[in-house]
């Protein structure tokens, strides 16, 4: 049946962008937690971002993950906890997805753009 | 209404599930804030000190909790699901849960 | 001796209806069970409730016991009421996620009927003309098949699962852990269609490993486990084109 197999699929899509996620995780932690120490400015993460392309490729890889991940799992919530039925929870998947591609890519080149 | 519920798994699942949905609504919040140094690079250092009050580095820091939370849950479901069934399981649970208080620890020492 | 009584809740009536409170003489060796019968024995004829084997080998007396899904045949009263000065208190309602026929008994049909579109049927792929199928009992997969083939399908898992609670038509722990077993069983010759019965979320995708059915199985089964080997397979399978 063509919806099992769909479905079967974005399960698997939501565990490797989960275990991708998993890692840009660790890096983003590890870097926001070395960054704060005695307080951080606007020029500070440009400064660290700015014109990077090796961060550029990093953001840029860690929020297409989460526009991925994220409408999965707020999918399932939906089904199970409101009556939202399947073709409605897809559509306000697609649209979540869209919203988090545009802002995290609005916010990850904008700050690129600034150190170019 | 615990009931049939109260058992370490059960609680995993939901820890997993709450941090997944509150970090997915922060998301927008969080990208706001980054976009605002383009254009708006004022009010971007405005909110960052006013970040530096003791109040916003707790809710940081609960954040960084809730990240770490979700991250070690995640890894333990596909552990569950995609590696050789362990029994010990409730230890996992326990071990996720301490790394994730971990990292929120580490990340308010270094904040403040 | 004095007679130490118990006090009972029991719901009556079907998905509508209330509880109803009775007084029962406490026993040692009491079980939920023998609370159940003496109720419909002497105080209410009208109690309506399942049971068959009395002896933990059956399943039929399944009911949620204080919030749990449980074999009252199995269940000691002295653990889960245990005496306190007023001699402690049993809540006994139907099995959950499964329609009340009345009082205690529940309609077990959506059950089976998920447990053959999960496809829990065996197809066979010899004839009796055929020579024995060799199956070594150390194979992997044999003990995999092995591991949960006790299943007598009392429904308890499925009353404890929350997922069948919040998705209607997910097959549920019994159903997909049998599917496991016979995706495991070299002769079965159906699983192409058992993997697309299973896949979706409407199947093991929907698992959240809450794990509820593999805490209160009374044959110690783990769907759970079952349920992520089918994950594993329903996911090769679609990679491969099968599903």
């Amino acid at each position: 049946m063509a919806s099992a197999r769909a479905e079967i699929l974005e399960w698997f899509v939501q565990r490797v962008t989960g275990a991708i996620l998993a890692v840009c995780v660790l890096v983003h932690l590890a870097v926001i937690v070395y960054a704060v120490q005695g307080g951080v400015t606007s020029k500070e993460i440009v400064g660290r971002v700015g014109g990077s392309v090796p961060w550029l490729v990093f953001y840029s890889v860690f929020v297409v993950a989460v526009a991925l991940h994220a409408p999965a799992g707020l999918r399932n919530i939906l089904r199970e906890h409101t009556s939202l039925g399947r073709r409605q929870t897809h559509w306000i998947m697609a649209a979540v997805c869209l919203v988090i591609l545009w802002m995290g890519f609005r916010a990850v080149i904008g700050l690129y753009g600034l150190g170019a | 209404m615990m009931g049939h519920r109260n058992h370490a798994n059960y609680w995993a699942f939901l820890v997993h599930r709450v941090s997944g949905l509150l970090l997915l609504l922060f998301l927008p919040a969080h990208f706001f804030v980054l976009g605002l140094a383009v254009e708006r690079a004022a009010d971007m250092d405005a909110f960052l000190s006013w970040t530096e009050m003791p109040l916003v580095k707790l809710a940081e820091t609960g954040l960084v909790i809730l990240l770490a939370a979700h991250m070690t849950g995640g890894l333990r479901l596909l552990a569950i699901e995609f590696l050789a069934w362990r029994d010990w399981q409730k230890t996992v649970v326990a071990i996720t849960g301490g790394m994730s208080v971990a990292a929120g620890l580490l990340f308010l020492l270094n904040a403040v | 001796m004095s007679e130490q009584t118990i006090t009972v809740d029991i719901w009556r009536g079907k998905e509508e209806g209330g509880f109803q409170t009775f007084q029962v003489p406490r026993l040692a060796s009491q079980t939920v069970l023998d609370i159940v019968t003496y109720v419909q024995r002497n105080l209410d004829p009208g109690l309506s409730y399942r049971f068959a084997c009395r002896v933990g080998v059956c399943g039929s007396c399944a009911m949620t016991v204080n919030g749990k899904p449980r074999w009252t045949c199995r269940t000691h009263v002295d653990k889960v009421a245990p005496e306190t000065g007023s001699g402690g208190k049993l809540t006994i309602q139907p099995l959950k996620n499964l329609p009340v026929i009345r009082d205690l008994a529940v309609d077990m049909t959506e059950f089976f009927e998920k447990w053959t579109r999960a496809g829990g049927q065996f197809v066979p792929t010899k004839t009796r003309n055929d020579d024995f199928a060799e199956v070594s009992p150390n194979d992997p997969a044999r003990k995999q098949a092995s591991a949960g083939i006790e299943c007598i399908n009392c429904g308890v898992c499925y009353s404890a699962c929350d997922t069948v609670a919040w998705l209607g038509d997910y097959l549920g722990p019994a159903a997909l852990n049998r599917a496991w077993t016979l995706v495991n069983d070299a002769r079965d010759g159906g699983q192409k269609a058992r993997l697309q019965a299973v896949g979706g979320s409407s199947g093991c995708q929907s698992c959240h490993s809450h794990q509820s059915c593999h805490e209160l199985c009374p044959k110690h089964l783990n769907p759970t486990a079952s349920i992520a080997g089918l994950k594993r397979a329903t996911v090769k399978a679609a990679l491969k084109g099968d599903i």
